[in-house]
């Protein structure tokens, strides 16, 4: 049934990285990917990468979770493995066609692998780990600075969790108009994509109907219900930081300095450079 | 003080075309007084279109009145100083669970209205959890509320009301998109609200059985209030309750029937289970005789 898919990714387990606040999953794999922009040698990524399989180690999930993301953007990997590969300028090594493989084009694609690799597990640890809602609350508060530039961060935070709440139940709906059309004999499966593009239009003029109808009763809903914007409002589970956050920044500060610093070292400084 | 008070009461919808030009104007509640007592349960009947929803959301100050006045526990509610203590005097109900709740998690919805006006946190949860307690949802406190049935996510919407501590719970048609179950369990819950937790109730709905308990029911038709008394006394009015357009029980039609046959039945009959026992009690007696 659709209304039992979880949104986002999250694996529900007790971990340590599951309990932490989301504020440190957030910051934390902000600063892991600029780390992984940084490093000019190969003993940065290698640590990056002994980092990241202590993260997911401690994570609990399941390796496969994690290379379940990377299988969606597989193909982004291998284009910009391939471009990477036959476009760098440099000593050729293989030449086929027109195209040719050079030393360089080596190193730098599989530089690019690495990274790209490394930056995808490390964010689906962050989104494995965490719910979307607390993902939600811990942006809301991140960015709360925002506000004085007149971002209205608590409304696009209370957006993003009704939209969440909101992805199943509609999901639910076009399924249910779909099987409608079906059995009026609508053919959504066949013909060229203008064809199938056009069979899609009596699917959503009644689903954005019914989306707006929601949307109207909901707001309603929650004036009911006194809701009147962030100003005064207190929260049922406020983020506390508590001391194995404290201790993850410690970590994640201690990881940045090391990382970068022997990253960045001329000594292992990749050859072309 | 009455809780509910409206003097004559009126709303008009107005269309207007493209150009901002009025088009038409219905008259949705139409010069409507009535009074509601603290504690009271009340019910409002009344076929599709009659001005029910348009009357409860001038409780809960959704709408204001275009002519006329209402006050809710004394407090006018076209005064917008006013606005947010009548929303949380007066909680409402609406008749979509799923287009209610706000929250991924039955705790987090229940906790938002106390949220909204500014509970400490721990109080959030003290309040939390009484009032899943009071409607029988408190297990259920972790699931998300796509995983419950229609009769529980109304409850939860109920619970997420009594969080506010109200003085009032309007209910527009809280029971409509449900089946016969998720119906009870709503109305039982409903009913222990008014009894257990004194808190008025105004029922609005167009299921007469739902009724019964109530302490007196008004039914609208045009925007104006048709009939008002004790249920039994508005349901013995069958022919009237017809005109008025509104599904009156195969049973009480029946007994109404019996009853113009001349069988001393007594009026407004709403359950099969009554008319057996009246008519098992009529049949010894005949067999006494
Ligand atoms: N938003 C609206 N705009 C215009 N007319 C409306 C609107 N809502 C309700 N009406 C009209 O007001 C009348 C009363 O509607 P309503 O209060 O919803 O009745 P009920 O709840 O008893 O079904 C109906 O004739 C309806 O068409
Ligand atoms: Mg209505």
């Amino acid at each position: 049934m659709l209304r039992d898919i979880t949104l986002g990714q999250f694996y529900p387990t007790e971990s340590c990285i599951h309990r932490l606040d989301p504020r440190v999953k957030l910051g934390g794999t902000m600063l892991y990917i600029i780390s992984l922009f940084c490093f000019k040698n190969a003993a940065g990524y290698l640590l990056a990468a002994l980092f990241l399989a202590l993260v997911v180690r401690l994570s609990k999930v399941p390796f496969r979770f994690m290379v379940k993301g990377m299988k969606s953007i597989l193909f982004l990997l291998l284009i910009t493995v391939g471009f990477n590969l036959f476009l760098t300028p440099g000593t050729p090594l293989v030449s086929l066609w027109k195209l040719q493989i050079t030393r360089e084009g080596i190193i730098l694609a599989a530089t690019m692998a690495v990274r790209l690799s490394l930056l995808i597990i490390g964010s689906s640890v962050m989104t494995l780990t965490t719910t979307p809602n607390h993902l939600t609350d811990g942006m809301e508060k991140m960015l709360r600075p925002l506000k004085i530039f007149r971002l209205p961060v608590h409304e696009v935070a209370m957006m993003m969790s009704i939209a969440l709440r909101f992805i199943p139940i509609l999901l639910e709906e076009t399924d249910r108009i779909m099987k409608a059309q079906i059995a009026r004999g609508a053919d959504f499966e066949s013909g060229n994509l203008f064809k199938r593009a056009k069979a899609m239009v009596p699917l959503l003029v009644p689903l954005f109907i019914s989306a707006f109808r929601r949307a109207n009763d909901l707001a309603m809903a929650m004036e009911a219900r006194c809701y009147r914007g962030g100003e005064g409002r207190t929260k049922m589970k406020p983020l506390l930081y508590t001391r194995a956050d404290y201790l993850a920044y410690g970590v994640l500060v201690f990881y940045m300095v090391f990382s970068i610093t022997a990253g960045r070292n001329t000594f292992y400084v990749l050859p072309w450079k | 003080m009455k809780m509910i008070k409206t003097d004559k009461l009126t709303y008009e919808y107005i269309r207007r075309d493209d150009d901002g030009n009025v088009e038409g104007i219905t008259t949705a509640v139409d010069n409507v007084s009535l009074d509601v007592d603290a504690g009271e349960f009340i019910a409002i009947l009344g076929h599709n279109g009659s001005g029910k929803s348009t009357l409860a959301k001038h409780i809960n100050a959704i709408l204001n009145p275009t002519h006329g006045t209402v006050w809710v526990d004394g407090k006018d509610t076209s005064d917008e100083a006013n606005l947010w203590d009548i929303r949380q005097t007066a909680g409402m109900v609406f008749q979509n669970p799923d287009n209610q709740i706000i929250g991924q998690v039955v705790e987090e919805d229940v906790g938002f209205g106390p949220e909204n006006i500014g509970i400490p946190t721990r109080q959030i949860w003290e309040r939390v959890e009484e009032s899943l307690r009071a409607v029988g949802m408190y297990e259920y406190r972790k699931y998300s509320p796509n995983k419950l049935s229609g009769g529980q996510k109304q409850r939860v919407s109920i619970a997420g009301v009594l969080a506010m501590h109200p003085k009032c719970i309007v209910l527009d048609e809280p029971t409509a998109m449900l089946d016969p179950n998720g119906r009870k369990e709503v109305i039982r819950a409903v009913r222990a609200l008014n009894d257990v937790e004194k808190i008025t109730v105004v029922l609005i709905t167009h299921y007469m059985e739902e009724t019964i308990h109530a302490d007196r029911v008004f039914v609208m038709d045009r925007g104006k209030i048709a009939m008002e008394g004790a249920p039994r006394e508005v349901f013995s009015q069958v022919d009237k309750l017809k005109e008025l357009r509104l599904d009156v029980p195969q049973v009480t039609l029946l007994a109404y029937e019996l009853q113009k046959r001349g069988l001393q039945l007594p009026n407004g009959i709403l359950t099969v289970q009554e008319l057996t026992q009246e008519l098992s009690r009529i049949l010894a007696e005949r067999e006494r005789k």
